[in-house]
């Protein structure tokens, strides 16, 4: 059985294809693995009995013309399932119990995926490390008390630890990205509209995308196919025509124009991420690319346009949970003091944090200092990358500034925090797709990732970069099962 | 510029959030040290750059104005804290 959680994504779909392996047997061994993996924490909800259930019908009368037949997977706790409990990691959610379906899981279900249970995230998706979780940190398979990363930690750790054989997570600064780099896998952050944002609990509506998380970069591409679709329900969802990511994955990149930013190269950034850089640089060119010195000036000004945008959005967002119609409520004197006590209880410090930073900056007298302010640096950072794109079809870059961190390292400076993110967010605020791949270990064998960031609806040519960078890494990640007794 | 307590209490305010003295500092404090970092924005000049309000560059779509849900009262009403029957149950607002 544990041989069947170490195959890839699509070895599991190749397997069921030609019944070497029934939807049981693969969901089984899923679960056994789930099951002793409790240490990590990565799951906020099992649906354990009822994927097995699931699993035994699509057996009985296998659909193997779908993309993802029988395949189990487990969910990043964001996306709304109907009927299934769904907290994005927060206390205030506990006991939510959606009525209806995201499209994003929409989309696996149809194409033959079957749930195994909700992953545990930062709560709202706000944080870089798990730790904000209402349900507890979560453990990194690379080594005991170590974090994932954040907000996607559960699912970062679940596709690490080989509990589930790909997932979906949300990226609003950098949430895919960072802990796929953390646990040496793969993620992918899309255009700005490529994945419907229906049903996915809203954290900053002009920055959340959902995306893939995977063991490689081919099953990434397939699951990209399956989740990126036009939706009506998402009225910033874009109409384009999307590629068959998987089937026209190409590792041949003779000719393209790599650009490496300059200002990427940030104080304080150990020498093991720059030597890191000089490899990926190094890799791009043996397959044949030409790698071109670009400049994007405001990189440094991105964090900070992002602690008002996202934050602001938020405090908007967030102001739906009053303990009226679902989801947690305290007892109050008055409806006022309901609201009050509800939102200061329900709510984790993080949280409260990021509600009180947006209310600040759109409150009377701030807004245009603020908020408009940061939406007119947000356009500056939106044209760096638009006058890259004249001479260069992609950015590579690190995907975080250092490698995992221990437990509670960071928890008291939100700054220290914030700064995990200085890679990613510039990608989110453009709306621009990026995607994190495994290209290293730092001297304490912790995973590094790169970055490749490219055009707008513009997957396609990342992920062959990412597919032809892999075949040269040859990555190997390196993870003992210490949490399996 | 620095945030005080009385500022962290006008926000508590309009947010919905009731903080205590001991959480109003802890607030302030973590607030003064993320504008701190907030600050480096003004050393750009922008009056002349259109704000960016949103990278989706696409106009809404008009759609006809149908009823597609089904009938789920009964659902909806099971994830409040507390109900009525067909009711969302509020504490008393009108004396």
């Amino acid at each position: 059985m544990s041989d069947i959680t170490k195959q890839s994504l699509t070895k599991l779909v190749e397997n069921i294809k030609n019944k070497k392996l029934s939807s049981a047997d693969v969901t089984k061994a899923f679960i056994e693995r789930s099951e002793k993996s409790k240490e990590l924490n990565s799951y906020i909800t099992e649906d354990f009995a009822l994927a097995l259930d699931k699993a035994k019908k699509f057996d009985q009368k296998p659909n193997l013309d779908l993309k993802l037949p029988g395949i189990p997977m487990a969910v990043k706790d964001l996306f709304c399932t109907k009927d299934i409990k769904t907290t994005a990691g927060s206390k205030i959610l506990n006991n939510f119990v959606p009525t209806y379906e995201s499209t994003v899981t929409e989309n696996i279900w149809k194409e033959g995926a079957i749930l195994l249970g909700k992953l545990n995230c930062d709560e709202f998706a706000m944080g870089s490390s798990n730790e904000t979780s209402f349900f507890g940190n979560v453990q990194n398979p690379i080594d005991k008390d170590l974090v994932p990363g954040g907000s996607s930690g559960g699912s970062a750790s679940a596709v690490a630890g080989q509990l589930t054989p790909i997932t979906i997570g949300t990226d609003t600064g950098g949430s895919i990205r960072q802990p796929a780099s953390f646990t040496g896998t793969v993620g992918l952050k899309p255009t700005y509209g490529s994945c419907s944002r229906y049903g996915i609990v809203a954290f900053a509506s002009s920055l959340d995308q959902a995306g893939p998380m995977a063991q490689n970069v081919k099953d990434c591409a397939l699951l990209q196919e399956v989740i990126s679709t036009y939706d009506p329900k998402d009225s910033t969802s874009i109409d384009f025509k999307r590629n068959q990511y998987s089937k026209e994955l190409n590792n041949n990149i003779k000719g393209k124009k790599i650009g490496i930013p300059k200002e990427y190269r940030v104080d304080g950034m150990p020498k093991e991420i720059e030597d890191l850089w000089q490899k990926g640089i190094q890799y791009v060119k043996d397959c044949g690319a030409e790698t071109i010195d670009i400049s994007l000036p405001h990189t440094s000004y991105a964090l900070p346009t992002y602690y008002i945008v996202a934050p602001a959005e938020a405090s908007s967002n967030l102001a739906r949970y009053d303990g009226v119609k679902y989801g947690f409520r305290a007892n109050g004197e008055n409806l006022i003091d309901m609201y009050e006590k509800t939102r200061s209880e329900g709510f984790g410090a993080e949280v409260q944090r990021r509600i009180m930073i947006g209310t600040y900056v759109l409150s009377s007298g701030y807004y245009d200092a603020y908020y408009l302010k940061a939406q007119r640096v947000r356009k500056l950072i939106k044209n760096d990358f638009d006058e890259a794109y004249k001479k260069v079809d992609a950015i590579l870059t690190p995907s975080t500034p250092s490698s995992a961190f221990k437990i509670g390292e960071k928890t008291n400076d939100p700054v220290s925090m914030y700064l995990n993110d200085i890679f990613t967010v510039p990608v989110n605020l453009a709306g621009l797709p990026g995607i994190s791949i495994p290209a290293g270990h730092d001297s304490k064998g912790y995973p590094l990732g790169l970055q490749i960031i490219g055009k707008a609806f513009d997957e396609q040519n990342i992920l062959n970069i990412a597919y032809a960078m892999e075949e040269k890494i040859d990555f190997k990640n390196k993870i003992t099962d210490w949490w399996i007794k | 510029m620095s945030i005080d307590l009385k500022t962290i209490k006008h926000i508590s305010k309009l947010s919905r959030i009731s903080v205590d003295e001991k959480k109003a500092e802890k607030l302030a404090g973590d607030l003064n040290s993320i504008f701190e970092f907030i600050e480096k924005l003004n050393e750009l000049k922008t009056d002349n750059v259109e704000p960016l309000t949103s990278v989706a560059e696409t106009t809404l779509k008009l759609r006809p104005d149908k009823v597609k849900s089904n009938n789920i009262r009964e659902q909806i009403v099971k994830n409040s804290p507390q109900d009525n029957e067909d009711y969302f149950v509020v504490p008393k607002v009108i004396e």
